[in-house]
């Protein structure tokens, strides 16, 4: 590991100055993944700008019934929070789907959404790797991509995001609030991951030195049921293979608020719009509810060692969709 | 022990060293560290505290697992520099003065949850930390999830199991590491 300078952060502006007065900075929260990746060359930073201990540690009700979530909020804290648990449940159930305990208890809110790819090949650098290194090729092509995209990806990187928490802010129509040189703004969770296109380097919609203070989940979400069920290859402490998260209200028989986000299919949380276009009104019967999921993976473009995605995802929304409507419409 | 300076993670304050303090097992201690050294580096290398083990260094297997202001973590990922002012314990820290054991250590033995032993402090340190939690009322994924929020959660098998996942023993010594857990239970 290459030797860098350090900077404690005290308040969210000295965190932008002093990532803008010092070239090739990081900012770093729990260091879960950053420090990992520094360990493996990935990442070289000069200085690391420490925003883990900003007060932005706590989770809060907003007057108009949102709540809000502090970038250092840990994910074990969050998922153990009442308001979330009684709320969200499908973010709590999808943090406590990732990692492990010890490796929540340092994660923080913003470095989650921020995780770069497990992609093998982007955490070896002796192995081409358009993300890491533009123009070097994509390994993971005709390699080994098992664990890689079946949605939305690129002749130039098929690589997936492996943020659970991420695929339920998605659905939860949840706010990523930035501050950064031009002030503060907010990204919808559903936009702020990119698909790969021409710039795989790009994985969010963030820009250079911008911090992200908070997370805001909507009042319109609040108290809905909703659920998160992933599949992975051992029963814990590992990452999806698919994952869904869903949000589904029910009233006089017809769905009135449907979110559905797919994990570990594409290269951001895939929001699965023309899904829960097909539910909105309609009677959530088994029939809609299999043409609805199979009119949203008949986009996918599974790569020869994938496939099995489509099969497994599609169980897994039908799963978590069927267990969401109201036991006596659902047949 | 009680200041310790001079080893090849440390020198002086600079742009790539800080002065930090931390208090391992209740004693202070300043030390000036290489911004690169995590905290399993410094317990194990300045500190000559070789309990917590270096499995992975990812993240991956929890052999380093510690408790970091009464928390478990794991120290392969934490920077020291960022843990300044920090209280740390180690399986070193569990037990009383001397010889004597913490209880779930006592159980470890009583139960043999263990063959080589490597992974056996980390095991220690996250079901401390896990026991902690369930406590607090922390869920798990097994947890059921209309189970209120606030008390705390009984810990089955599938708990302990699930709660302990982020420590890989590769002697397979599960089951007994589940009942030892299970005989400190209050
Ligand atoms: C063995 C292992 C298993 C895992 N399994 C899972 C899993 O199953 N599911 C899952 O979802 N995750 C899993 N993870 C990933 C884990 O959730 C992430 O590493 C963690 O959430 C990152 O948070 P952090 O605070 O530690 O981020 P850091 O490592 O500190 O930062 C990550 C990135 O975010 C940036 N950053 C951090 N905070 C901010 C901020 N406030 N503003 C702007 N930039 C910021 C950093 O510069 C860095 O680029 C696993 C990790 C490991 C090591
Ligand atoms: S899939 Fe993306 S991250 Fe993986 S090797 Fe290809 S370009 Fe790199
Ligand atoms: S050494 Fe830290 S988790 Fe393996
Ligand atoms: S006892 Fe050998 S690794 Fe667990």
């Amino acid at each position: 590991m290459k030797p860098f300078g350090y900077v404690r952060a005290g308040s969210v502006e000295e965190a932008a100055d002093a990532y803008a007065s010092h070239p090739g900075a990081r900012y770093l929260g729990g260091g879960t993944n950053l420090v990992d990746l520094m360990k493996l060359g990935v990442e070289q930073p000069a200085t690391l700008v420490d925003v883990s201990r900003l007060p932005l540690d706590s989770v809060e009700e907003l007057p108009a019934g949102a709540l809000r979530i502090g970038a250092t909020v840990r994910n074990s804290d969050l998922a153990a929070h009442p308001l979330v648990r009684d709320r969200y449940p499908v973010l709590s159930q999808a943090l406590l789907a990732g990692a492990s305990g010890q490796l929540r208890n340092i994660a923080t809110t913003g470095g989650n959404l921020l995780q770069r790819t497990r992609c093998p090949y982007f955490q070896d650098t002796s192995k081409p790797c358009n993300k890491r290194e533009p123009g070097s090729g994509c390994g993971a092509r005709d390699g080994v991509h098992r664990d890689h995209a079946v949605l939305g990806h690129s002749p130039h990187c098929i690589a997936t995001h492996p943020s659970d928490m991420a695929v339920a802010l998605a659905a939860l129509d949840a706010q990523v609030e930035l501050y950064g040189a031009d002030g503060e703004r907010s990204v919808p969770a559903a936009e702020f991951h990119r698909l790969p296109g021409d710039h795989p380097e790009c994985d969010t919609e963030i820009r250079p030195g911008e911090i992200i203070t908070g997370v805001v989940l909507p009042a319109t979400a609040a108290g809905l049921p909703s659920r998160y069920r992933k599949a992975r290859d051992r029963a814990s402490y590992a990452f999806a293979l698919a994952s869904v998260a869903a949000v589904l209200r029910v009233d006089d028989g017809v769905v009135q608020h449907v979110g559905v986000a797919f994990g570990a299919l594409a290269h951001r949380p895939w929001r699965a719009r023309r899904a829960e276009e097909a539910l909105l009104g309609a009677a959530p019967t088994a029939a809609a509810f299999e043409r609805a999921v199979d009119l949203e993976l008949a986009a996918a473009q599974p790569l020869s060692d994938n496939a099995y995605k489509v099969g497994l995802a599609r169980d897994l929304a039908l799963d978590v969709l069927t267990r969401l409507a109201p036991p006596t419409t659902s047949t | 022990m009680e200041t310790d300076t001079a080893h090849p993670t440390t020198g002086p304050p600079d742009h790539h060293h800080s002065e930090i303090t931390l208090r391992v097992n209740g004693k202070p201690h300043t030390l000036t560290v290489d911004h690169r050294s995590v905290l399993l580096d410094v317990l194990r290398e300045d500190l000559d505290l070789t309990g917590a083990k270096k499995g992975c260094d990812h993240g991956q297997c929890g052999a380093c697992t510690v408790l970091v202001d009464g928390r478990r973590a794991n120290s392969c990922l934490l920077p020291a520099v960022a843990l300044d002012g920090g209280d740390i314990t180690t399986v070193e820290g569990l037990g009383g003065d001397g010889e004597e054991l913490h209880p779930l250590q006592r159980a470890f033995l009583d139960r043999d949850a263990f063959q080589c032993g490597y992974c056996t402090p980390g095991q220690i340190c996250s079901a401390i930390g896990a026991l902690a939690e369930a406590a607090a009322g922390h869920p798990s994924h097994v947890t059921d999830p209309g189970a209120p929020a606030g008390p705390p959660v009984a810990l089955d098998r599938a708990e302990i199991r699930e709660r302990l996942s982020g420590n890989l023993c590769r002697c397979g010594a599960y089951p007994n590491i589940v009942e030892a857990v299970e005989d400190v239970i209050p």
